[in-house]
């Protein structure tokens, strides 16, 4: 069994919800990361999502975006963030890893090459942005050889039909997007997601985490009621991107681990009010 | 090899957006509803006798067209060599190819019920001709630029805020087009209720590649029929510049199945194609995914997309419209590139020699004309795309010669040299 499918069957027989930090790897520097990583399991997190910087990437708002510059600025390649990977594998051998990130520098790499390299670093599993079920062919193949969960996103404006298209090539768990527009965008109406949220769940068994505009405790807390998973990006993204001129490492740290376990304590109500 | 697409050209791309192995609709989920619905409006009114018709009246009353194939023959024979037409884009409304394709989009919008257009633009072309038809159909417009692009093209900022467009400054990323494209992108993504965007070359996901070069086709459609009646026969070679590509699609396609007649696509080579500070990825560069399809791209090691440089703000983008990519492997299209130095020495001769100013993005394509017509026969033809005209690159070639004009003197040369 998957790291990731292990880690959702425990919190559902506790009753608890995934609480997913997402990070750009190397920023706002390369030798936080790995430590980040951990303190945020230490007070909470469930699974660790790691940005992998692209020049370009398209879906993000500013405050990821610039996480992307800084860390392509200190030199950040997708076979530096494995070797991230596999540090933070030598400490954590249950908290499960999932890469976000774009086509273009997991094709430069090779995709059997990255598969083989992922496996070895321990990595679970990734979610290519740019590489909707049409285009993912071969590369869930070397996917599934490997073992690795493949990770989709699903939007407001994806149809039952195909749903369940994205549903049979995923594994591990969804990601549904909350809202329409780029990471941090906007207001969050958590009535609408937890229409759609019954409606994906009618088309698929895997569990369900939502991201895009969570921002705090008491809006973690609503999506928490009715997802599986909640993920939090781009606070955590500008909250280190506000830290890192004037902080030490160890306040960045802490400042970190304080927000996520503000985000945890949120979730958890809303696992109590259940 | 090219048999086998023999009269089949306009069937490419396939249902998948693909060129062969180029193409394809490589976006975040959240836009695929978007891109679906725009290839279904597309496929119907694609086939629909009264859209070409509104299409075809816009053309003709609002761009001006047919352009002019104007024979250059004075310059021709001072380079000695084949005949040369200059197929005179810049003649049409707005001053170059960029409107047809906007005209073209617009009625889409229209048809959608979209009241907002948003746009990316370069050199500033297709901003203009984006704000221009959004003016003319009451659409608010929104133009993506990046911000060295903005300094650099200052006038046609002014224009398109003329035409009561708002322009959006992009100070991500290279500052380029590239990055206006994303910007403009993530635009889309979260308005996408009332708004359309209109992608101005032959890039991006499925179906822009083909639906921008179905409304430039009309170069080409124009310019083979017009040389039949000029000289009684096809040209025997093709020039046009290429960034995105979609003045050089428009005039190349329906010559496709012309095998006699050769086609050179010309790419910027910016300060040289050694210096790495060039827009040239056919010529130098790999496939990649990038802006929702596979082309090739400029890009390090490591998959990153690399800055790119060339004196045209029209050509400087790491991307090219994945036709092409499919054409340059099909070997049906030969694609080239001259540097910086070689297109402003062009725009200055046909200036002198015809009394035309170019845009120095159609300078990249005379510039190879000019190395090419000596070596062909005298009865030889050869037709250029003159894709747009020069006004907006005054500034930049009055700072290449230390001439600070006026407006926009405190930054008179972006140029290298």
């Amino acid at each position: 069994m998957s790291r990731i499918k292990a880690r959702f069957e425990g919190l559902r027989s506790s009753g608890r919800k995934a609480l997913i930090p997402y990070l750009v790897a190397g920023d706002p520097q390369p030798r936080l990361t790995v430590p980040l990583m951990h303190r945020l399991v230490g007070v909470g997190a469930d699974i660790i999502e790691l940005g992998v910087p692209f020049s370009d990437p398209m879906a993000e708002g500013p405050s990821i975006q610039q996480g992307h510059e800084r860390a392509l600025a200190n030199g950040v390649s997708l076979r530096s963030v494995l070797a991230m990977v596999e540090e933070f594998r030598t400490r954590d051998q249950t908290t499960p890893v999932l890469l976000m990130g774009y086509t273009n520098p997991l094709e430069r790499m090779g995709f059997a090459e990255f598969t083989d390299a992922a496996v070895a670093a321990g990595l679970d599993a990734l979610l290519t942005v740019d590489m909707p079920p049409e285009e993912v062919g071969p590369l869930n193949e070397h996917l599934r050889r490997a073992g690795l969960d493949n990770i989709f996103l699903l939007a407001p404006t994806t149809a039952e039909a195909r749903i369940e298209t994205i549903s049979r090539a995923a594994t591990g768990f969804l990601y549904y997007v909350s809202l329409k527009g780029v990471t941090g965008a906007g207001h969050l109406d958590t009535g609408a997601v937890a229409d759609r949220l019954a409606r994906i769940r009618r088309c698929s068994e895997l569990p369900v985490a939502v991201g895009f505009g969570i921002k705090d405790a008491h809006s973690a807390r609503a999506i928490a009621e009715v997802a599986d998973g909640v993920v939090l990006g781009s606070t955590l993204v500008q909250l280190l991107a506000d830290t890192a001129e004037t902080e030490s490492e160890a306040v960045q740290l802490d400042a970190a681990a304080g927000l996520i376990a503000t985000i945890r304590a949120g979730i958890d109500g809303a696992d109590m009010g259940q | 090899m090219n048999d086998s697409y023999r009269g089949q050209w306009a069937a490419y791309p396939d249902a998948l957006g693909r060129f062969g192995d180029y193409g394809g609709k490589y976006v975040a989920e959240t836009l695929m509803f978007a891109l679906d619905e725009l290839d279904t409006l597309y496929t119907r009114l694609s086939a629909d006798p009264e859209f070409q018709r509104e299409l075809d009246r816009d053309l003709r009353d609002y761009v001006g067209r047919p352009s002019p194939l104007y024979e250059a023959g004075r310059w021709a024979s001072r380079l000695g060599g084949a005949r040369i037409f200059l197929k005179r884009e810049d003649l049409n409304h707005t001053g170059a190819h960029k409107i047809n394709n906007t005209v073209g989009q617009a009625l889409l919008a229209k048809h959608m019920g979209k009241t907002r257009i948003i746009a990316e633009t370069g050199a500033g072309q297709h901003g203009v001709a984006s704000a221009t038809v959004a003016a003319r159909l009451g659409l608010e417009c929104c133009v993506y630029m990046g911000e060295k692009d903005v300094r650099r093209q200052a006038l046609n900022v002014y224009r398109m805020e003329l035409l009561g467009a708002e322009v959006r400054t992009v100070s991500s990323g290279s500052r380029t087009l590239k990055d206006a494209m994303n910007e403009a992108m993530r635009d889309w993504v979260t308005n996408v209720d009332n708004t359309y965007y209109l992608i101005g070359t032959v890039a991006g996901p499925h179906p822009y590649p083909k639906l921008v070069r179905d409304f430039q086709t009309v170069i080409g459609r124009e310019a083979r029929q017009q040389c039949l009646d000029a000289t009684g026969r096809l040209p025997d070679a093709l020039l046009a510049c290429v960034g995105g590509g979609s003045n050089a699609i428009g005039l190349f396609h329906p010559f496709l199945d012309d095998e006699q007649v050769v086609m050179y696509g010309v790419e910027a080579g910016g300060l040289g194609l050694d210096s790495g500070a060039h827009a040239a990825p056919l010529s130098v560069g790999r496939p990649g995914v990038l802006h929702g399809n596979r082309t090739y791209l400029m890009q390090d090691e490591n998959g990153q997309i690399l800055e790119t440089h060339s004196i045209s703000a029209g050509l400087d983008y790491p991307g090219v419209g994945p036709e092409h990519s499919w054409l340059k492997d099909l070997g049906r299209v030969r694609y080239v590139s001259v540097d910086d130095q070689q297109a402003v020495a062009a725009f200055t001769e046909l200036n002198t020699c015809e009394g035309i100013m170019p845009a120095l993005e159609s300078s990249h394509a005379l510039a190879y004309a000019a190395q090419l017509a000596p070596t062909m026969a005298v009865d030889d033809i050869l037709v250029i795309n003159l894709s747009g005209r020069g006004d907006k690159d005054i500034h930049t070639v009055a700072g290449l010669e230390g001439i600070g004009l006026q407006e926009g003197s405190d930054e008179p040369n972006q140029g290298p040299f």
